[in-house]
């Protein structure tokens, strides 16, 4: 399995049936592909809808429904549509139960920087600081390292998304918590140890005794 | 009042203005009024500020009025998937002002309902909070954005009626039915454009009160991305995307 499937299958078993779920371009996307049969989850798209269902098959795709990310979409039985002003209404006033976001970097305390590199990257944030502001549990789905360099850091080069921690970090090696501002390493990936997670890591990390394996 | 004209070019006539700021929705090209903007384009009007989610794409949407520099100011949200925006920032001669999302849409929303300014924990501690009054409300660190209302707001619609009343169509609805209401002088293009009493009240979106003239588009839309399936997958729930 490469990095990105390990990161997306780990972060749907996070996933609740009703739970209103915001899912970020890019590995986040992944997500709604592994959400367990079992599962029924309300995917909102912040262009204003929930009920976004699978893309679409060829020759299906309509021009005035789609994703955050510009791509066709489908809504599924019970979709509703709406504007911006209430899509953001929703994300900001605390409605939705979970947002996926993708990072550049999160610092030990949770702090995540994922809207741009300044003088090289200047792509703007969306709606990603109203969805880490606002939603009542943020994970954030990221490779551990870019170019060998740790993205999970003691603090922040990038400039912030949000002062509001993150609760978790899914990278292709570990699960990581933040709680009361400092990070705790939960599991694992399989094949992958305590010790490699230490050693690819730049954040302080907390090590309790049961660190258990991801289950994928 | 007769709101409805021949073309986009005469809906726009005697109300464009140098430097003027203008709305235009639309999230990507989903809901975008091209044929308006394609008309502002052609109208030569210089140093516009532009409110609008993203900044087109190459070849679209504002993307045009990047290529003739009519643009002097844009206001967004996600200008990533411009690669002319990206070139003229870094050199210098485009000025951004980045909005969250939100805050953005509730900005428009607040202009066209009289709201001068509103507290948002949105950006709060962030780059975009520097020069902004900050408030704690229960406990909660907060900062204010101010509403926006534009000289000319430029929105698409799925149907409109000659009274100016506008239904949008699924995720096309996006940053239109709030631009409408926060601009001094709106006008709309509609993909097909009834008469009164045809569309059901109880489903109308934007009341003609907002909309001061309006026009019937032919114009295609695109879409912005293809990623589509090739066939069901019966792995998840969801099926697995495949880039084509």
């Amino acid at each position: 399995m490469n990095a990105q499937a390990i990161i997306a299958k780990r972060i749907a078993r996070e996933l609740r049936s009703g739970m209103l779920v915001n899912l970020g371009i890019g590995i986040p996307t992944m997500v709604a592909s592994y959400v367990p049969g079992d599962i029924h989850v309300f995917f909102q798209s912040e262009n204003g809808l929930i009920g976004t269902g699978p893309i679409p098959e060829q020759g299906m795709a309509h021009p005035t429904l789609t994703d955050a990310g510009g791509h066709p979409v489908t809504a599924l039985p019970g979709a509703s549509s709406f504007d911006s002003a209430m899509s953001f209404a929703l994300i900001r006033g605390g409605h939705l139960d979970l947002t996926v976001l993708g990072g550049l970097q999160v610092d030990q305390t949770g702090r995540l920087a994922n809207w741009m590199i300044p003088g090289k990257m200047i792509p703007g944030m969306g709606g990603a600081m109203d969805l880490v502001s606002g939603a009542k549990r943020v994970i954030v789905a990221m490779q551990h390292t870019a170019k060998g360099r740790s993205k999970i850091v003691g603090k922040c080069t990038l400039p912030l998304t949000s002062t509001r921690p993150v609760d978790m970090v899914v990278s292709e090696l570990a699960v990581i918590i933040f709680h009361n501002g400092s990070a705790t390493l939960s599991e694992t990936a399989p094949g992958v140890s305590v010790d490699d997670v230490i050693a690819a890591t730049q954040a302080q990390l907390k090590i309790p005794k049961d660190v258990r394996e991801m289950q994928l | 009042m007769k709101k409805v004209y021949p073309d986009a070019k005469a809906a726009l006539a005697g109300i464009v203005k140098e430097g003027m700021m203008v709305m235009a929705g639309g999230f990507g090209l989903c809901g975008m009024p091209e044929t308006l903007i394609k008309a502002l384009r052609d109208s030569g009007v210089k140093n516009l500020t532009c409110v609008s989610n993203n900044a087109g794409i190459d070849g679209a949407g504002l993307g045009l009025l990047l290529e003739t520099r009519q643009i002097k100011k844009m206001i967004a949200s996600y200008v990533g998937e411009n690669k002319l925006f990206a070139q003229q920032f870094l050199a210098g001669e485009l000025e951004i002002e980045f909005n969250p999302q939100g805050t953005m849409a509730e900005r428009i929303r607040a202009g066209g309902a009289g709201i001068p300014a509103f507290f948002t924990k949105t950006g709060v501690g962030t780059d975009i909070a520097k020069g902004k009054e900050e408030r704690t409300f229960n406990g909660e660190r907060y900062i204010m954005e101010t509403g926006l209302i534009a000289d000319l707001s430029l929105v698409h619609a799925w149907k409109g009626d000659t009274e100016g009343n506008l239904v949008y169509r699924k995720t096309a609805r996006n940053f239109n039915p709030m631009m409408a209401t926060a601009g001094r002088i709106t006008v709309a293009e509609v993909e097909h454009l009834v008469e009164p009493g045809e569309l059901d009240g109880d489903m109308i979106h934007t009341p003609g009160v907002y909309v001061q003239r309006i026009i019937h588009t032919t114009a295609e839309k695109r879409i912005e991305q293809r990623t589509l399936r090739k066939r069901p997958e019966p792995a998840g729930a969801y099926g697995t995307g495949e880039e084509v």
